[in-house]
């Protein structure tokens, strides 16, 4: 009895947990075996026709495509980049602009990616954007173009937008794994007579690994939930080349009406999210045995 | 030797500092181009792209907050405000079973709750669409407050955890001694001892909520109940051709939580930090 009563610390959290997270987990596999019209109600079982549709579909395939894109280029620009600037900053002597620097960088990732979709909309746009404008000016208007309006640019244009408002965040975080490594280690490198860039390969990349192994797993998983700036950019077009898995079941769901279809494509997300959260899982739990 | 050597030392440090310079111009001139916009006129800003505001009027500001904006901010505001105090108050009760009171099946119930970090919020939409609209709740300011708590119970959990973890065991004693029960251990002492994990947990659920947009998007239509990401969508395409006002629109979005994090910063590194790899 007092067991349970002290089980209602845990009990709010719970339900809500287990309401709102798992339970919705449970049905999505249910509901993408339907075929299911909102409106009219009717739904039909139809066992895993809408998987089949999933393989036959270009438009899932070329979603798929870009978040693959999305991961490859923000892996190398929010975790490689990111970490090769965050220990270039904190190369730097003086406390206030190591500090001044990393504050600055993180300001987008403080804004939300709406405002900073819709910023990145204007600078593209080519009337009065000031991309095609400096580029003019400094003699390159040739490569003047409407960037969102092009099925071969669109793409690159909104993740180029997602790797400025993020890489200031994952600085900030290998920053902070940099200033972690005792100091004496850097100290006896120095006295061994090592170079800036040789210290980097042999002192703070191996002592940051941990840390990049797991920047390299939320960043994938990020960018395979990538959802708010192509809605606000590109809405998925020019004709559906910036569709990504998220806004494709949003677009299959809520505008096509095909709610199985788009909870099939949610179970592939699922996997996908899954099998990086167990990556990362592993990741840290290895540490513990190391350490 | 040792002066080519420095030399080429002092070059290098002249490159990493026109990187490191340029990379700050990146980040802030579209920031900077944004609030210049907020006070042009439609013309000027056709005009010329670079140019500064003819006069600095707040003119815009004021079309925008009477074109939705107050009411995208007061939805805003009421959600964050709501979720955060959820958030939290549901967690540090969480965290405070799981560390710190004897309950059956303790482990089962950790790995349930932190097991929801694992899962995206796309994946449930489709299920929690159908969930709200037959609770009668779709569309409505209890979606978002009932979603964004549950969703940011799991890394809200694992953070006070991790902290309530590390306090020392003869703090529970010495509440004891002194007769308190569990209620007032936990209020009393242990919630205070906490404050530090607190501040980071409240800055970064105040963050999550203001700049949330993928529920925000699906889970409400009516401009009663809309907040400001996805109102500003809605402010883009009424008056599309207006852009200065979406500007302004888009300023008064970003500057409460610009400030936050400019004066939060310490907690929010510490949070973040902690959130990833502890």
């Amino acid at each position: 009895m007092r067991a349970i009563i002290r089980l209602t610390w845990v009990v709010p959290a719970l339900v809500l947990v287990g309401v709102f997270v798992y339970l919705p987990l449970v049905q999505n596999f249910g509901f993408s075996t339907l075929e299911w019209d909102i409106y009219s109600g009717s739904r039909e079982y139809v066992g895993l026709d809408n998987y089949r549709k999933l393989l036959g579909d270009p438009v899932f395939w070329s979603s798929f495509g870009n978040n693959l894109l999305y991961a490859a280029i923000s892996v190398a620009v929010q975790v490689f980049g990111a970490l090769v600037l965050a220990a270039l900053i904190e190369s730097v002597r003086s406390e206030r602009w190591r500090r001044g620097l990393r504050v600055v960088y993180f300001i987008p990732s403080a804004i939300s990616l709406t405002v900073a979709g819709l910023l990145f909309y204007f600078l593209y746009e080519p009337n009065l954007g000031v991309l095609n404008h400096a580029l003019e000016a400094a003699g390159l208007g040739h490569l003047a173009q409407a960037w969102l309006g092009q099925e071969d640019t669109a793409m690159l244009a909104v993740i180029a937008m997602s790797q400025w408002q993020g890489f200031g965040y994952s600085t900030l975080l290998f920053a902070v794994a940099i200033q972690r490594i005792p100091s004496e280690i850097y100290g006896a490198a120095a006295i061994d007579g090592t170079g800036p860039v040789r210290r980097f390969f042999s002192v703070t990349l191996p002592l940051v690994r941990e840390m990049t192994g797991l920047m390299t797993m939320v960043t994938i998983s990020g960018a395979f939930q990538v959802f708010n700036e192509v809605m606000v950019m590109t809405g998925g077009g020019p004709d559906n080349s910036t569709q990504v898995l998220g806004t494709w079941l949003y677009r299959s769901g809520f505008v096509r009406n095909d709610f199985g279809y788009a909870a099939a494509i949610a179970t592939v997300l699922f996997v996908i999210t899954l099998a990086v959260a167990l990556a990362q899982l592993w990741v840290t739990s290895r540490r513990r045995v190391e350490w | 030797m040792v002066s080519r050597l420095s030399f080429a030392g002092a070059l290098a440090r002249v490159f990493m500092w026109a990187f490191l310079l340029a990379l700050v111009v990146v980040v802030v001139y579209p920031l900077l181009w944004m609030v210049l916009n907020g006070f042009k006129t439609n013309a000027e800003l056709f005009g010329d792209p670079f140019a500064l505001p003819v006069d600095w009027s707040f003119a815009n500001y004021a079309k925008a907050w009477n074109r939705g904006v107050s009411g995208y901010l007061t939805t805003s505001v009421l959600v964050t405000v709501t979720s955060t105090v959820a958030t939290v108050f549901v967690s540090a009760w969480a965290a405070y079973g799981l560390t710190r009171v004897d309950i059956p099946l303790n482990k089962v119930f950790t790995g349930l709750i932190l097991g929801g970090l694992m899962l995206a919020p796309t994946v449930a939409l489709v299920p929690l669409v159908k969930m709200f609209q037959s609770m009668g709740l779709y569309n409505s300011f209890w979606a978002l407050l009932i979603l964004y708590t549950a969703f940011r119970i799991p890394f809200t959990t694992f953070l006070i955890r991790a902290y309530m973890i590390d306090l020392p065991r003869e703090v529970d004693e010495a509440a004891e001694m002194d007769g308190a029960g569990r209620w007032t251990a936990f209020w009393r002492i242990i919630l205070p001892m906490c404050k530090p994990i607190i501040t980071s947990v409240v800055l970064l659920q105040i963050l999550f909520t203001w700049n949330e947009y993928l529920f925000a998007m699906v889970f409400t239509s009516g401009s009663g109940v809309q907040t400001l990401p996805v109102g500003l969508t809605s402010l883009m395409s009424k008056h599309g051709t207006e852009f200065p006002v979406v500007f302004a629109g888009m300023v008064i979005a970003a500057v409460p939580v610009v400030l936050l994090f400019l004066f939060g910063q310490r907690y929010i590194v510490k949070g973040l930090a902690d959130g990833i790899g502890k």
